[in-house]
């Protein structure tokens, strides 16, 4: 495979940014923030690169890298994106240098960690995405934890502290028992191969050909470990507790990158992981994470309908369109998954907009109570009309990118089960309530504090900020198969890797009662 | 009979520790108090010779003095962690003795005494020779822990150490006679000749639970750490770092060469022994950690459940798991030397600011070391990056090669619950106001040279395994 450096400049870029703001003064703001924002904007640019000889037809890994690291246990530094992960690592490199712009004003205080830390994440999150080798995944997951604690501990609000432990926690436990699972997955494919991989192409080859002996509870303890690390991550209901506290707490840019890429991850990682390795599990899960998927959809909406608080309020609608994406996943209908993929997206660019939205406010207010606004729309009318656009494009209005992700998630789930279709239906319904509900309190009707009357409306700054979005909401909107005709094979390819062989000859002949004793024979 | 020349090459190591230790003690006396440095000098030399010592052995191995001692890539691993730990401490603990105004020389001498008698236990091959080192190692840590003579904490914390690991080496002494009067020797490889030649009696089994004894109590593995965070407490903070890492390290030796070359045929009866041992260390490490306002007692608890790690990794019985105790001991002394290292410096006079909350603020205050301390509590968690989670990745790993899953999710639990005391600890740094405005405490070269060698290193072995892990599976294989 020719091996190119594209994906490491793309996953190194950013911590090569942080060591040149390590040199300069501690007291040189400006200069911080631009050499950020230049890192954070030629990461993105760069980034492009990777459309550039991405081959839509190809389903498999492109700009594929691979050299060894760690020689025992063998552990390589094995790189590369397909249609999935492709527009994930764009998403993340495009909100990096937005989230830095929202900052400019609004971190005073220890800038250039802020934005060391802010680079540091990038490096984790696009390192998560790119990453092929098991381990290689781990180490980025893991370090990806620290620099967010920072973000949300150092510079989030008054609750700070309780939430960043939270988040910390809840992301270790689960992904600690990940670990033990890729240790064991490890394990069972030393007897495939000499000395065992971590490689996650050959591992699903492996496991596919049938090659690696897997036992049933095995595979339902291996898909239960991986899928709790994710579970936690995305957050399914009701493991979802850690994230309105996160969100809420932490600064402007760490819940657009919070809500706009990390959450990503979790869905990413089913969809990479739990279908293609385990899919028996999990078909045997997915009525069961249908259901929780759809709790979710329905209480996170109703929840975010009832808050006071308008970021908690964006916080609890990630509960519930990330829902719509765990539907799509486990629906396993072509469509489904293509639609998933696409609402990933999405809901990194509109929610990533809300949380900005949110920001702008609390720069200028200091509260996110919805009861501390009203009548916005007077003293801000540009902020007032790219506010709405953000709300519509989350609430899936036709013509923006909402729409597409959730129209083609509802339309794959129909096919197999129309059930869930319809109900999970009823949270597109409530998303529209609670925002727009929201937005009617928060910009129309009359000024009823005086303080209001005089906010100064976005500058230049913000409205760079929110007219890219915007601009990118509409694209996404209209131009939708611009993208899902790059994630169409990949996503179709996760569902072939679904389908495992037909029991060999000596298997089949054992009755069904024993053919799940003779596997666990040879478990690990 | 001379033994030849080339056995006093294979024993270099302490040699040039003894002579140096006996040099330092018998200068200091002449040496005015204004020019302690000297004193500080001459010691750092020998710890630095006897660390370069190591060189000759690894040149020279096999047996030595009639297979007394046994020079294998083993104990050249564990040479240098033990070395590089003194190397360490003696050269963080310059500026401590300095503002606490302790007598320099003894302490050096003791600290060089105490690495040499470590050396002994890592390659004796004989138990008595072992006892020996044993000895030779507990003697002066037990007066090193009281080396702050005038404070009353200090003093307590000594004889609590003393009497107890006075109880503890016994134990370990009678182990050894009871393993003479069963099997008729007191050498590691004929003990397991006589092991398999014959159906053991309970003689020998009693032997092996007391000589298991003797060093539980040494690495602090339940149900006997009860003294580890009083004596941690107590003792002088370079101290602490010592005690947490060099004995350690030595005591973890002798034990892998005794379960591993003498008793494996007993397997199956340790086995248990160990994997309950380790279940609880780490659990009663971990829990009570969260219960800490000071910071030396924090450490000490998390050192207690580190002990429960390397322990699992014991319990795996195969030559990952002995690499991954070696490589283990490695990430975690440097982690634990920094770490305690840097708290002695950070205490200040009379180690007045040890509680946790003192450390508010500091990295605003000091970012350097604020840092570097992040950076040594991450390894001790875990995080990827730093050598603690190579560590644990590949104790995990040996782990589950011998099918002990339920012993390594229970690790993995724990080093979540690991994770709130060490992160409550960064939180404290960086996310708390001062409380007081304490000017930076100015570090010396010394000390920075520490940290940087610490932190340098832990990220090394955290990134790069390659050669250290490389040397660790060399050695796991030289033993037998």
């Amino acid at each position: 495979m020719p091996n190119t450096y594209l994906l490491t400049i793309v996953t190194f870029l950013p911590l090569a940014g942080t060591l040149a703001l390590l040199l300069l003064r501690r007291e040189d703001h400006e200069w911080i923030r631009r050499l950020a924002l230049v890192t954070g904007v030629a990461e993105f640019l760069i980034s492009l690169f990777l459309l550039r000889g991405f081959d839509p037809a190809n389903p498999f890994y492109q700009h594929e890298e691979m050299r060894p690291w760690i020689s025992s246990p063998p552990i390589n530094y094995h790189l590369g994106v397909d249609g999935i992960s492709l527009f994930l690592v764009l998403l993340t490199t495009f909100l990096t240098p937005l989230a830095m712009l929202a900052s400019w004003k609004s971190i005073e205080h220890r800038v250039k960690e802020f934005f060391v830390m802010l680079l540091v994440l990038e490096t984790g999150v696009v390192g998560v995405f790119v990453s092929l080798d098991l381990a290689l995944f781990f180490f980025f997951w893991e370090v990806m934890l620290i620099p967010m604690y920072f973000l949300i501990g150092i510079w989030g609000h008054e609750r700070r502290i309780y939430a960043t432990v939270k988040f910390v926690l809840y992301t270790m436990f689960g992904s600690i028992l990940m670990l033990v699972a890729i240790l064991w997955l490890f394990n069972s494919s030393g007897k495939a191969t000499t000395g065992g991989t971590f490689d996650l192409p050959v591992i699903q080859a492996l496991l596919q050909a049938g090659k690696i002996p897997l036992g049933h509870t095995a595979e339902l303890l291996l898909f239960g470990a991986f899928f709790l690390a994710f579970a936690i991550k995305v957050p399914l209901f009701p493991l979802h507790t850690w994230l309105p506290d996160a969100h809420t707490e932490a600064p402007t840019a760490g819940s657009v990158i919070l809500a706009g890429v990390l959450l990503k991850m979790g869905t990413y990682g089913m969809l990479r992981f739990c279908l293609p390795l385990f899919p028996n599990a999990a078909r045997e899960f997915a009525p069961y994470i249908e259901a929780l998927a759809i709790i979710g959809i329905i209480y996170g909406a109703l929840v975010a309908m009832v808050q006071t608080d308008l970021k908690r309020l964006v916080a609890y609608s990630s509960v519930s369109h990330l829902g719509f994406v765990v539907l799509g996943i486990f629906a396993f209908s072509p469509i489904s998954v293509q639609g998933a993929v696409y609402q990933m997206l999405n809901h990194g660019v509109s929610t990533g907009a809300l949380f900005l939205v949110v920001g702008m406010l609390y720069d200028r207010r200091h509260t996110h109570e919805i009861g501390e606004f009203g009548g916005l729309a007077t003293p801000m009318p540009i902020f007032a009309a790219l506010y709405l656009v953000a709300c519509l494009s989350s609430l899936g209005l036709p013509m923006l990118n909402g729409f597409v992700g959730e129209f083609l998630i509802l339309l794959g789930t129909f096919g197999a089960h129309p059930r869930a279709a319809a109900l999970a239906s009823t949270g597109v319904i409530l998303s529209a309530v609670y925002l727009l509900w929201s937005y009617q309190r928060v910009i129309y009707g009359p000024v009823t504090i005086e303080k209001n009357r005089l906010l100064p409306d976005i500058d230049l700054r913000e409205r760079v900020i929110l007219f890219t979005l915007a601009a990118v909401m509409l694209w996404m909107g209209v131009a939708s198969p611009m993208f899902t005709r790059r994630i169409a094979a990949s996503s179709e390819l996760v569902l072939n890797q679904m389908q495992r062989p037909e029991p060999q000859p000596v298997e089949a002949t054992l009755p069904p009662a024993a053919q799940p004793l003779a596997m666990k024979a040879d478990q690990p | 009979m001379f033994p030849p020349l080339q056995d006093a090459y294979r024993i270099a190591p302490e040699l040039v520790l003894f002579v140096f230790g006996l040099l330092v003690m018998l200068m200091d006396p002449f040496v005015p108090r204004a020019h302690r440095g000297i004193t500080a000098t001459i010691a750092l030399t020998g710890a630095a010779l006897g660390a370069a010592a190591i060189a000759l052995p690894r040149a020279n191995l096999g047996l030595a003095f009639n297979g007394l001692l046994r020079i294998d890539e083993f104990s050249i691993f564990l040479h240098a962690v033990v070395g590089g730990a003194t190397l360490l401490v003696i050269l963080g603990s310059a500026e401590y003795l300095e503002r606490e105004n302790l007598p320099a020389g003894e302490f050096y001498a003791l600290v060089l005494f105490a690495t040499a008698g470590m050396g002994v236990m890592v390659s004796a091959q004989e138990m008595v020779t072992a006892f020996i080192g044993l000895e030779i190692s507990s003697i002066s840590s037990y007066i090193l822990a009281s080396f702050r003579r005038d404070v009353p904490r200090s003093n307590e914390s000594a004889i609590k150490y003393f009497l107890l690991g006075s109880f503890a080496t016994a134990f370990f002494l009678y182990g050894v006679a009871l393993g003479y009067n069963a099997l008729g020797t007191t050498r590691l490889a004929q003990l397991h000749v006589a092991l398999t030649s014959s159906t053991p009696g309970v003689l020998a089994t009693l032997a092996l639970a007391l000589m298991m004894v003797g060093l539980c109590f040494k690495v602090a593995a339940a149900p006997f750490q009860i003294w580890t965070p009083d004596v941690y407490e107590g003792a002088p903070a370079p101290v602490a770092a010592l005690l947490s890492t060099g004995p350690k390290a030595a005591a973890f030796g002798l034990l892998l060469r005794i379960l591993f070359v003498a008793f494996p045929s007993q397997g199956e009866r340790w086995l248990w022994v160990v994997w309950i041992s380790a279940a609880l260390t780490m659990c009663v490490g971990n829990f009570a950690a969260l219960l800490q306002s000071n910071m030396k007692r924090l450490l000490a608890y998390s050192s207690i459940a580190h002990a429960g790690y390397i322990l699992v990794a014991f319990a795996a019985r195969n030559e990952l798991g002995i690499a991954a105790v070696l490589f283990y001991l490695a990430a975690y002394a440097l982690a634990k030397l920094g770490a305690f290292l840097l708290v002695a410096h950070l205490g200040g006079a009379g180690e007045r600011h040890m509680e946790i909350d003192d450390f508010a603020g500091l990295g605003e205050r000091q970012p350097v070391a604020a840092a570097c301390f992040s950076v040594f509590l991450l390894s001790l968690l875990g995080l990827p990056v730093t050598a603690g989670f190579l560590g644990k990745f590949y104790i995990f790993k040996a782990a589950l090669d011998s099918k002990l899953l339920w012993l390594v999710v229970l690790m993995a639990l724990n080093s979540v619950v690991g994770a709130y005391y060490y992160l409550r600890v960064i939180v404290v740094m960086y996310m708390r106001e001062p409380k007081d405005d304490a000017p930076p405490l100015p570090m010396s070269l010394d000390l920075g040279l520490v940290l940087l060698l610490t932190v340098a290193g832990t990220l090394f072995l955290g990134l790069l395994p390659n050669l250290v892990m490389g040397y660790a599976t060399q050695a796991a294989t030289s033993i037998r």
